[in-house]
């Protein structure tokens, strides 16, 4: 390259400049390719709520839903499973969910609008495997102090049946609790929340 | 006299293309340490192993559907009614592995012999760089069959993403196109794996290869071969690489077919090793399988994120095992390379460090009891210091006089008969009948108890001084 005579304060201005302006325009034309990864719009109105019948539950029962794909669980919870939960908050991380997902209806001990009837997005918060339900009390592969509850076998975290995750497990918070409302009785709908709520 | 249609279209392509300049370059005039031993196999059945896993995995696109209705399906239709389907899904599926294998072992042979080092820095982070692409490929291909364990397994690794303060959620849904792996997560991974990574790891080859040429390839003695040059200007230890290592890589090739052959037509699934049983189900949303492992390529670093209790920290555990890998040629501050001239501290380190990754390997693919967790958490300490602690123990080891020039080891061919002569008595019988073709048969050997205590005496002290 010739430099004679040359300004070279000049050149050296233009190279950059150039090199600026280019560098914007490649971060533009970037945006759509990026921006064409996140869900589409068909997958984001795939969340239409779900509409649950209880009345032909059992007691101890639990049903699966998929609500925007992920699967929700339903327990008809037992009397002896509800005094369960008041003894274990000693051993869990979170035992009144103040660092975990729920809207604010479940934001109780029992985690539900009613006691009896648990709602959950079946997923476990720490990489997202779905848990097993273990309702029986002190099983040979789970110990003595297994007290019924959602196990996960990918990486070992433990769960109380409100969802609410145990100490010393790799699961940071409790279960996440979906949206959800009775529309009469024994007629859930999941995705929506209460009247009073979303308002 | 007249020259041929074919020497003039010989010098019109060489005229526009530097053909013979490369190829001398690279292959005839490309000077290579004359003491390659077993170990440098790796490097060209890795690179057989990529052009394996490009091939089958053309025709493999051909009937493949990446939809998440059809997927499985799909697969299965490659397995029973494509013709040959079956043996090109396997020659792919045994590529994967036999991929991880050969890399593996190409990668513990610069921890032997120090090829990572000075002036091989850029080799060891193109290597790396192309292990991490090798690992992204491997991981989007194992959702493709969309089976319980792809399903789950992708479920598993891009939440591990979400596990980033702040931007993770966003990051992750980013990731997968949607709130769950669906669809849309296959269909992408499906773009990157046949498109995106392959290319990626094209281009890494040819940055590796270029890297490794301009510096000259290292050998188990560690030492420079361009240091010691005959009055041409050829190392005096080199050997051109081609006839002589394209011959010598040849054998390797043959001996790595006959295993790779054999596991695809004998054992596909290795056990549920190469191929895991529970992606033969289809992918089910719903249920979580009882017991999730990746494949064993990946157990060692999923073991160090189990054993971690700490979503976050487990993260950076299982990612921190990879990059401290990037900076081995920092760490290592001893001024020879090859295991050969160390001291016995890097011996032992290096001996722990195997021990621990195979280790890992096992726990990997076992599932997370308290137990297994506390062992696993006790070898993971172990990854971690050999590479942590490594700029204090190998300043502190004794190193032994490096030569000036390339050590010739006998090879075991060579030292055969005299350490049979050591450790038996060969008896001559009467041979009555004379016939010179059944003299070699009349001989009786019997075991010599002094000969044998010697050699295993000479060995003892052999791997005893060697640790030292």
């Amino acid at each position: 390259m010739n430099t004679k005579g040359v300004d070279q304060s000049k050149r050296q201005f233009l190279t950059s400049a150039l090199t600026v302006v280019g560098a914007v325009g490649t971060g533009y034309l970037a945006v759509p390719f990026l921006a064409q990864m996140q869900p589409s719009a068909k997958a984001m109105a795939a969340g239409a709520p779900v509409e649950v019948d209880l009345s032909k539950m059992e007691p101890g029962q639990l049903i699966r839903v998929a609500w925007r794909g992920k699967p929700v669980w339903i327990l008809n919870r037992t009397p002896e499973v509800l005094e369960t939960l008041k003894t274990l908050d000693n051993e869990l991380r979170d035992p009144l969910s103040e660092e975990s997902i729920q809207p604010e209806s479940s934001k109780n001990p029992v985690r539900s609008i009613k006691p009896e009837v648990f709602v959950a997005v079946g997923l476990c918060t720490h990489l997202g495997c779905s848990p097993t339900f273990r309702p029986e009390i002190a099983p040979n592969d789970l110990g003595d102090k297994w007290k019924g509850g959602f196990f996960c076998p990918c990486h070992g975290s433990w769960f109380d049946l409100a969802g609410r995750v145990y100490q010393g497990v790799p699961a940071p918070t409790n279960l996440e609790i979906p949206p959800y409302r009775y529309i009469t009785d024994t007629q859930l709908i999941i995705g929506e929340a209460p009247e009073e709520e979303s308002v | 006299m007249k020259r041929s249609r074919i020497t003039e279209c010989n010098d019109w392509f060489l005229e526009r293309f530097p053909l013979t300049k490369l190829w001398n370059e690279h292959m005839t005039h490309y000077y290579a340490p004359k003491n390659f031993n077993f170990w440098y196999f790796f490097g060209s059945l890795a690179l057989l192993v990529l052009v394996n896993q490009i091939l089958t995995g053309i025709f493999l696109t051909m009937n493949y559907k990446p939809d998440a209705k059809l997927a499985f399906d799909s697969v299965e239709y490659i397995m029973r009614d494509v013709n040959w389907g079956w043996l090109i899904r396997y020659m792919h599926s045994t590529g994967s592995s036999a991929f991880f294998i050969v890399v593996y072992l190409h990668m513990f042979r610069g921890l032997l012999y120090g090829s990572f080092k000075h002036p091989r820095e850029l080799v060891w982070i193109f290597g790396m760089l192309l292990f991490v692409a090798l690992m992204a490929e491997a991981f989007m291909g194992y959702l493709l069959p969309w089976g319980q364990m792809s399903y789950w397994g992708a479920q598993v690794i891009i939440s591990l993403f979400s596990a980033i303060p702040v931007i993770g959620d966003d990051l992750s849904l980013w990731l997968r196109g949607d709130y769950v792996v669906s669809d849309a997560t296959l269909n992408r991974f499906f773009a990157f794996h046949v498109i995106a990574v392959p290319l990626a790891l094209v281009m890494l080859v040819f940055l590796h290869i270029v890297a490794l040429h301009e510096v000259g390839s290292n050998n188990p003695d560690g030492i420079e071969i361009k240091e010691s040059k005959d009055p041409w200007g050829h190392p005096v230890d080199g050997i051109p690489f081609h006839p002589y290592y394209t011959v010598k890589d040849l054998v390797g090739v043959g001996v790595f077919l006959l295993f790779f052959a054999t596991i695809i037509f004998y054992m596909p699934e290795m056990g549920g090793y190469f191929l895991e049983h529970a992606n033969f189900i289809p992918a089910d949303p719903m249920k979580t399988p009882e017991h999730i492992a990746p494949v064993w390529y990946f157990t060692p670093f999923y073991a160090i994120l189990r054993a971690i209790p700490d979503k976050f920290a487990g993260v950076i555990g299982m990612g921190g095992a990879i990059v401290v890998l990037f900076l081995l040629p920092w760490l290592d501050r001893s001024p020879v390379k090859s295991i050969r001239y160390r001291g016995g501290i890097y011996k032992k380190a290096l001996c722990l460090f195997v021990i621990s990754f195979l280790a890992l390997g096992y726990l990997g693919t076992q599932p997370a009891t308290p137990t297994a967790t506390i062992v696993a958490r006790f070898f993971t300490a172990i990854y971690f210091g050999f590479f942590l602690l490594m700029p204090l123990y190998t300043r502190w080891e004794k190193t032994k006089p490096v030569p000036k020039r390339l050590t010739s080891v006998h090879s075991i061919e060579e030292q055969l008969p005299a350490l049979i002569e050591e450790i038996v008595h060969i008896k001559h019988g009467s041979s009555e009948i004379g016939h010179a073709a059944f003299k070699g048969a009349s001989f009786t050997i019997t075991p010599n108890p002094k000969g044998i205590k010697n050699v295993l005496g000479r060995l003892v002290k052999n791997i005893k001084g060697s640790l030292d």
